[in-house]
């Protein structure tokens, strides 16, 4: 067989991936008017993650009620389409260019897309069992959340009926009920840290569901030859064997960041996803960001709304209205910072809703502090843990002249 | 009791059991030499033992030990494997490889090294010095001193291999028997009758290539064996396709007495593995993992190349050598029971096959058998899963991609089901396809593949529940 050449088309703003924020990005777009926007999806419908959660809450700042994901994320569809975006589905983009080509595989063949404006917007996804370096055998029936629900709300298959849940993320609980919705009974939720991640009332929830919550427990392996029959735990020493016959890995987000980190633009280790600056463009700017590509993990609301916003942006530098600073500045984690985005800020351009955003990696309390050079420019006393969101508006950090990097960091 | 599916009156020249890497070279070279030839599986599909988990390297035999049977099998297998690869598309990436010292002790001993390896014939081997070897290699870290570059070691795909084998065995007349394990037979002084829980076969010859059961099959049947299987398994960890630019060349270590050490290689699939350990176990059933050992293989292979520290692991396996007391293979012919043994194949099985295979065929020819060959046998040609090939997804018409970190087509995966040789189980459709196997190991495509597998091929118990 030859390769055949790939085609080429263009458009005015590619966006790559069909979530809600690449539809929000796209809305907004058409909204300012803008033509040819052209939104590139991979799977065989857009709407993104929220396609296969089958339960609530989604909608309520979008549409004011509560919706379930695929509802939610058909009306987010409808909307884009109502407003004269095109969606491209079964189109996988495989590589970027600089300066805003993307190259794309669909059933119809390969494709050189030029776009003067890239936005991308590929989502998260959750670290499975081999990332963890959990050991043991290799049995069926080790699942992530995402896949558990890919099972139940889309091919309606039961994958298992006695899981065993690892980690207490806000996701975690969404697997609980995905696996009662399938008439599952999960057995028990371990978490390594003596306390769930989520602030939810999930020890109620978890012994409300009959499930027994391992707090300080650490995943030793997996036993099963053909499909998970047990799995061994360690608790303060101690090891226990819990019967079940799945797994369920939950959390541990990660942005799906492939496509930049095989490309030119900037990728930050620290939040895993592109380097961006505040109004969500990367190191090249003909490319933008949003969503949870950006940084995991938020809800899907955010994750619109934050489609909507580089959406306008993009609408504002395709109209001239979006210059680049001669000033940028870039921002330094200290010890304890997970992660800041946007990594650079540039200095004079900052529309008034722009925030940095933070996360921490372990337990703190004691001032999050900010600082050019050594002088100190904005502090807050914080007691916080990892997974939950830290806002500051950039408006509060008045730089001063000749700093070309901020400190942030977090003293006892 | 003729065995249920063969369509045949169960009458074989030969039955080879096991369907191992071994197992299907063996079937292949028979098929082609003109025998009637059944291979017995006890799984749903081939490879479920240690062909399906090892390093993937096409050995030259450079540092195998002179005069052995292995060595000697090695060497054919490697130049048959360069002979058939293109007309079965079966992919090779050419890496070679360095075999680094790290410290001055053991560059001392590189030169044994080199002298060994032109001994045994492989007389492209050369030593390179620091310059060389950063030039070479600029991302090794600065403790690398200086290197024996092997050009002709290269990286194979471990699966489509002996897939290809069997299947061209199939085009060429032979069967094959799945979920068949051989538990009892009898030899009437002229044939064998195997018994299988699908049924008994009749074959003149039986050629036990049952790996890690080996021994115990020959002390089933024969009622006695010359070596015992004394597992030694080897963990592997996989490191995300974004590891890739970072190493060329195999990465060998200087061997040590019991083991040949820790690799650092390219896979043909784009990603970079690291492993195996060298670990004794009594159970054969199990090659797990376990965390530590994974993380302790990690940080060794950052610290060779540092690049690679904080790189995401996309996988982590396990296989168990089926090695045995002795040193060499174990293979021998037991002309009055007309069984041909065929044991521990330990740690070159992959590469040595298709030599195993010209030998035992040898060894079989000497005991008076004759054959006609097929005038003109047929190639199947595999599908390519090679990253560095042209792949399905780059061709119009595949319906969709169902698997996107490996890009998988729909196409793909319906070819893997259907044909002489289709995948029986999970995992048979994962190393026919790769689906499952990138870095998010099935978080989107889980689901959608067994969807259309269902009903398809052995599902685990409960997998296939619908709602
Ligand atoms: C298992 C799970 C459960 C969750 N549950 C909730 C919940 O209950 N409520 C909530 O608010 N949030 C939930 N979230 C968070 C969720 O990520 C966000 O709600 C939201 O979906 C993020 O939107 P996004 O547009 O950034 O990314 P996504 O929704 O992930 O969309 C990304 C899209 O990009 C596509 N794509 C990726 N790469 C390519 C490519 N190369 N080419 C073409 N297309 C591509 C993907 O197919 C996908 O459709 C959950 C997340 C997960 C993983
Ligand atoms: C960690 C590791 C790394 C390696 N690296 C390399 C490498 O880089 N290059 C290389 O060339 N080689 C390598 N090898 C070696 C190679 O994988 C082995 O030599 C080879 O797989 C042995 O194949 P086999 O067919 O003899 O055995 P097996 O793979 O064990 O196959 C035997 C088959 O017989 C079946 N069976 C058993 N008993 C019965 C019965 N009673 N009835 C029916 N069926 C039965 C089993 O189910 C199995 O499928 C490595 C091995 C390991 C473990």
């Amino acid at each position: 067989m030859m390769d055949p050449q790939p085609r080429s088309s263009s458009c005015r703003v590619a966006i790559v991936g069909g979530g809600p924020a690449g539809l929000g990005a796209a809305l907004a777009l058409r909204q300012r008017g803008i033509d040819r926007v052209v939104v590139i999806e991979r799977e065989a419908e857009a709407g993104g993650i929220p396609r296969h959660c089958g339960h609530p809450v989604f909608g309520w700042r979008e549409f004011g009620r509560v919706l379930s994901g695929p509802v939610y994320a058909r009306r987010l569809r409808d909307a884009a389409l109502a407003a004269g975006v095109e969606i491209r589905t079964r189109s996988s983009v495989t590589q970027l260019h600089p300066g805003g080509g993307v190259e794309l595989a669909s059933p119809a063949g390969l494709e050189q897309l030029a776009a003067e404006r890239v936005i991308l917007a590929t989502g998260v996804r959750e670290t499975p069992r081999s990332a963890r370096l959990v050991g043991g055998d290799r049995p069926w029936g080790v699942l992530t959340t995402g896949a558990l629900q890919s099972f139940v709300y889309l091919e309606r298959l039961r994958p298992f009926r006695r899981p065993v849940i690892v980690g207490t993320e806000l996701v975690s609980f969404s697997a609980i009920l995905t696996a009662r919705a399938a008439g599952m009974r999960p057995v028990a939720m371990i978490e390594e840290n003596g306390h769930t991640t989520a602030r939810w009332p999930s020890a109620w929830m978890a012994r409300a569901f009959g499930l027994r919550l391992y707090l300080g427990t650490r995943l030793v392996d997996i036993r099963g030859n053909g499909r998970v029959e047990a799995v061994n735990v360690e608790t303060g020493g101690k090891t226990a064997t819990i019967d079940c016959d799945g797994v369920i890995f939950t959390g541990r987000f990660l942005p799906a960041a492939e496509l930049v980190r095989s490309s030119p633009l900037r990728w930050d280790s620290g939040s895993g996803g592109p380097v961006i600056d505040q109004f969500g463009r990367c190191s090249d700017p003909a490319y933008f960001a949003a969503g949870n590509l950006l940084r995991a993990v938020e809800t899907a609301g955010w994750c619109h709304r934050e489609g909507r916003r580089v959406g306008g942006f993009v609408a504002d530098d395709l109209q001239d209205r979006l210059p680049r600073s001669p000033r940028r500045i870039e921002l330094e984690r200290g010890p304890g910072i997970k992660l800041i985005v946007p990594q650079a800020i540039e200095v004079g351009l900052t529309d008034p809703s722009a925030m940095l955003q933070l996360r921490v990696d372990r337990d703190l309390s004691g001032r999050l502090t900010i600082d050019a050079g050594g002088q100190r420019l904005w502090e807050r006393r914080l007691a916080t843990r990892p997974e939950r969101r830290i806002l500051i508006p950039l408006q509060a950090l008045s730089i001063p002249p000749g700093v070309d990097r901020l400190q942030v960091g977090f003293t006892p | 009791m003729n065995a249920a599916g063969t369509g045949m009156d169960g009458l074989f020249d030969v039955a080879v059991v096991g369907g191992g890497v071994v197992g299907c070279a063996m079937a292949r070279r028979f098929a082609l030499e003109g025998a009637r030839t059944i291979l017995l599986e006890r799984s749903t599909d081939i490879l479920a033992g240690p062909s399906k988990a090892n390093s993937a390297l096409l050995h030259t035999g450079f540092d195998a030990t002179p005069g052995t049977l292995e060595l000697a099998c090695v060497r054919a297998g490697y130049a048959e494997y360069l002979e058939i690869r293109e007309r079965l598309n079966l992919p090779l990436l050419e890496t070679g490889a360095v075999l680094v010292a790290w410290t001055e002790e053991e560059a001392a001993k590189l030169d044994g090294i080199l002298a060994q390896a032109h001994a045994n014939g492989v007389t492209d081997v050369r030593r390179i010095g620091r310059d060389e070897l950063i030039a070479r290699e600029p991302h090794l870290a600065t403790a690398a001193r200086e290197a024996i570059l092997v050009p002709g070691e290269h990286v194979i795909d471990p699966w489509s291999a002996p897939l290809g084998y069997l299947h061209q065995a199939l085009e060429n007349g032979a069967q094959a028997l799945f979920s068949a394990p051989v538990e009892r037979g009898e030899f009437d002084g002229s044939r064998w009758r195997l018994d299988t829980p699908r049924g008994s076969v009749s074959a003149a010859l039986v050629i036990n290539c049952a790996g890690l059961w080996g021994d115990h099959l020959d002390q089933s049947l024969l009622g006695g064996t010359d070596f015992t299987i004394r597992p030694r398994k080897g963990q592997f960890a996989v490191f995300d396709k974004a590891a890739a630019p970072y190493l060329r060349s195999i990465l060998l270590p200087v061997p040590t007495e019991r083991t040949k050490g820790v690799v650092l290689a390219r896979t043909i699939f784009g990603n970079l593995l690291v492993g195996p350990t060298a670990e004794e176990q009594i159970d054969r059933e199990h090659p797990s993992t376990d965390g530590p050992t994974l993380a302790r293989l990690v940080e060794h292979a950052a610290r060779l190349v540092p690049m690679l520290a904080g790189m995401p692991v996309t996988a982590a396996y396990a296989g168990l050598r089926p090695a045995s007391e002795h040193k060499d293979y174990r293979i021998r012919a037991h002309a009055e029971r007309r069984w041909i043994t065929v044991g521990g194949i330990r740690s070159t099985g992959l590469t040595g096959a298709l030599g195993i295979a010209r030998h035992v065929w040898s060894l079989y020819e000497g005991l008076g058998s004759r054959h006609t060959a097929p005038a003109a046998p047929v190639w199947p040609r595999m599908p390519n899963i090679a990253e560095h090939l042209s792949r399905d997804f780059q061709q119009p018409g595949y319906g969709e991609i169902v698997c996107h970190c490996e890009l998988v087509t729909r196409r793909e995966i319906e070819a893997a089901l259907t044909g002489p040789l289709p995948a029986g189980d999970l995992g048979g459709l994962k190393r026919r396809t790769r689906a499952m196997m990138g870095r998010c190991q099935g978080f989107y495509c889980s689901a959608h593949v067994c969807a259309i597998a269902k009903g398809r091929i052995a599902m685990p118990d409960k997998l296939g529940e619908t709602l």
